[in-house]
């Protein structure tokens, strides 16, 4: 896959209550919760990006609750990436689980700047700043995980065994 | 080969030893839950995954607790459709308005949740339940319809650090204390995907209830979990509440560790974590002089029945301040029963204090408590994150019983040494 987008960057320690107030918690619906997101960091964040863009930010990103509404909201915002020098563990389940990519690099976060185009190649694992003309390796994701990933994340892959537990049986 | 019972845990679990850290596992699940506002998107995909039937009965729990009782129209529909589904499926473990309390104190409580158990919630702050000596982790909604379908979990095998309290701890310092203080020296990303494995004699001193505190607040330091090795004293507390027979583990004495950090608990002053992170803990002697409208006890993180005795004994026959609003919340009926049995929530409301019902409510910035732009609360909860408890622009300390009740007395940051 192929995901290209400008970047928007943030500062470390993001945590999933600035992602999305709980007080919009009183709803899993996804277009309800982009419009709130990163509300409380930046209030026209949802109005000022546009679809496919990359959220860049330091350490720690997804830090605190499990709300899973978090990368939701990032994800119906039209937010295509995230790249983080390192996420907190949850988040990067859930992230993984509803299928919106994330990678973790220290130096892509370092050296991009807010506005930088970046083209990234999931099969590859390369991250091009195009605006700044560098590549990037970025890691790779254990096979497992890849395999959740392949399969359309873990919703996709709790059907298949659901289906090849039924035949078991 | 030695091992740490973390590692005990999951051998126990997978049925084989043949795994080293930072492997990608599939472990069974002995107990998994979700609240109003983690189980509709977990329940949606359970109905979307084909399955017919929940993994066991018996191992699920669902708990309005969040914005619970029902806070507006939308919260109702969501408490609604865990209800629903509960009855649908026959989950015996629904706990209705009435008989719930915050999950992670509600759990143990029930004895639902044991040591060498796996457990996995749908909250962040599951970890509490390591306090029995349990693998106890939080995941996000679609792991959670996985699990319910499935009964087991994938698990990156985490490495662990043990941290070994030692010396006497101060008259008002308590398992809040330490684990504020031990965020503020490893940071909130300090024990990033690790496990925290509290231990040393300090912690063989202290009580259950100040052991599910320190717990509670390991995924404050990033930490897939906290866990303690179970001992005498939870074996007395699970008499009577054990709901099924358990297996309990100890860490091998050479079991290997990534890190070990000694911390001397005799020189540690009672802690306030400053906004806007819960690593920025400070002695309550460098606080200074800070004015607060609010003052909050109570949630998954202190309340508990001695988390109130404590509040409860410096409020006694004293007036909370006519500026400041002080809301006590117990974390279930138990405890709220027991505290009344007991006379605290006499004190409380004679102080001036409002009692509530059990809800995770201002903690999370949901209802019962929150915050208008500018004010500023003393809280006994776990976040001090912007906007935790409301508006943008207000600001959470977080702190001991002891001292938000202190606190509401004088109307600021204050010791309950100060109190007359």
């Amino acid at each position: 896959m192929i995901i290209k987008g400008k970047v928007w960057k943030f500062k470390d320690n993001i945590d999933t209550d600035v992602i999305i107030p709980a007080r919009y918690l009183n709803t899993s619906d996804p277009k309800e919760l982009a419009l709130h997101c990163m509300e409380d960091y930046d209030s026209e964040f949802a109005k000022k990006m546009d679809q496919g863009d990359i959220v860049v930010a330091g350490r720690n990103f997804g830090c605190g609750s499990s709300r899973e509404h978090a990368p939701i909201a990032l994800k119906a915002a039209g937010v295509s990436c995230i790249i983080a020098q390192s996420f907190a563990r949850i988040f990067f389940r859930n992230a993984i689980n509803i299928g919106l990519p994330i990678f973790e690099s220290e130096k892509v976060a370092d050296q991009c700047s807010e506005g930088d185009l970046l083209k990234i190649d999931t099969v590859k694992g390369t991250i091009n700043n195009l605006t700044k003309d560098k590549v990037y390796k970025t890691n790779l994701l254990p096979e497992f995980i890849q395999k959740i990933i392949s399969v359309g994340g873990l919703k996709e892959y709790v059907k298949e065994e659901v289906r090849r537990r039924e035949v078991d049986v | 080969m030695a091992k740490t019972i973390v590692e005990k845990i999951l051998s126990s679990h997978t049925g084989t030893d043949n795994f080293e850290i930072g492997d990608i596992i599939k472990a069974r699940v002995d107990f998994a839950f979700a609240n109003d506002i983690t189980a509709p998107i977990a329940i949606k995909y359970f109905k979307e995954s084909g399955a017919r039937q929940v993994f066991d009965k018996k191992r699920i729990g669902l708990i309005p607790d969040h914005f619970a009782p029902n806070k507006d129209i939308k919260s109702a529909e969501q408490c609604k459709l865990l209800k629903e589904f509960a009855r649908e499926y026959e989950i015996e473990n629904y706990f209705e308005i009435g008989k719930m309390g915050v999950e992670h104190a509600l759990l143990p409580e029930k004895g639902l949740v044991l040591p060498g158990d796996v457990v996995v919630g749908a909250d962040s702050h599951t970890d509490t339940s390591g306090a029995l000596g349990t693998f106890a982790i939080g995941v996000g909604s679609t792991d959670l319809a996985a699990i319910m379908v499935l009964g087991e979990v994938w698990l990156k095998v985490p490495p662990t650090i043990k941290f070994i309290y030692s010396g006497k701890l101060d008259k008002w310092v308590s398992g809040k204390d330490l684990i504020l203080y031990t965020i503020s020296q490893i940071g909130v990303d300090g024990a990033n995907y690790k496990v925290m494995e509290f231990s040393g004699e300090t912690i063989k001193g202290l009580s259950m209830d100040n052991r599910f505190t320190m717990c509670n607040m390991a995924i404050e330091a990033g930490a897939k979990t906290g866990i303690i090795e179970p001992d005498e004293l939870t074996l007395e507390y699970l008499k009577g509440r054990a709901q099924r027979p358990y297996q309990t583990y100890n860490s091998d004495p050479d079991a290997h560790y990534e890190k070990i950090i000694e911390i001397d608990v005799s020189k540690i002053e009672p802690q306030v974590a400053f906004p806007h992170l819960p690593e920025n803990a400070k002695p309550i002697s460098e606080v200074g002089n800070v004015k607060i409208d609010q003052s909050i006890i109570g949630s998954c993180t202190n309340g508990r029945i001695e988390d109130l005795r404590i509040a409860a004994q410096i409020l006694k026959g004293q007036q909370i301040h006519p500026e400041v609003r002080l809301i006590v919340i117990p974390a279930t009926q138990d405890v709220y029963l027991q505290a009344l049995r007991e006379g605290l929530i006499d004190i409380f409301i004679s102080s001036g204090a409002a009692v509530s019902t059990p809800t995770c409510g201002p903690c999370l910035g949901g209802y019962m408590g929150i915050l208008a732009k500018g004010e500023r609360a003393i809280s006994t909860t776990n976040r001090n994150f912007v906007g935790r408890m409301g508006h943008p622009e207000s600001e959470v300390y977080l702190a001991s019983p002891a001292l938000a009740a202190a606190s509401a007395i004088l109307g600021r940051i204050a010791s309950p040494e100060e109190v007359k």
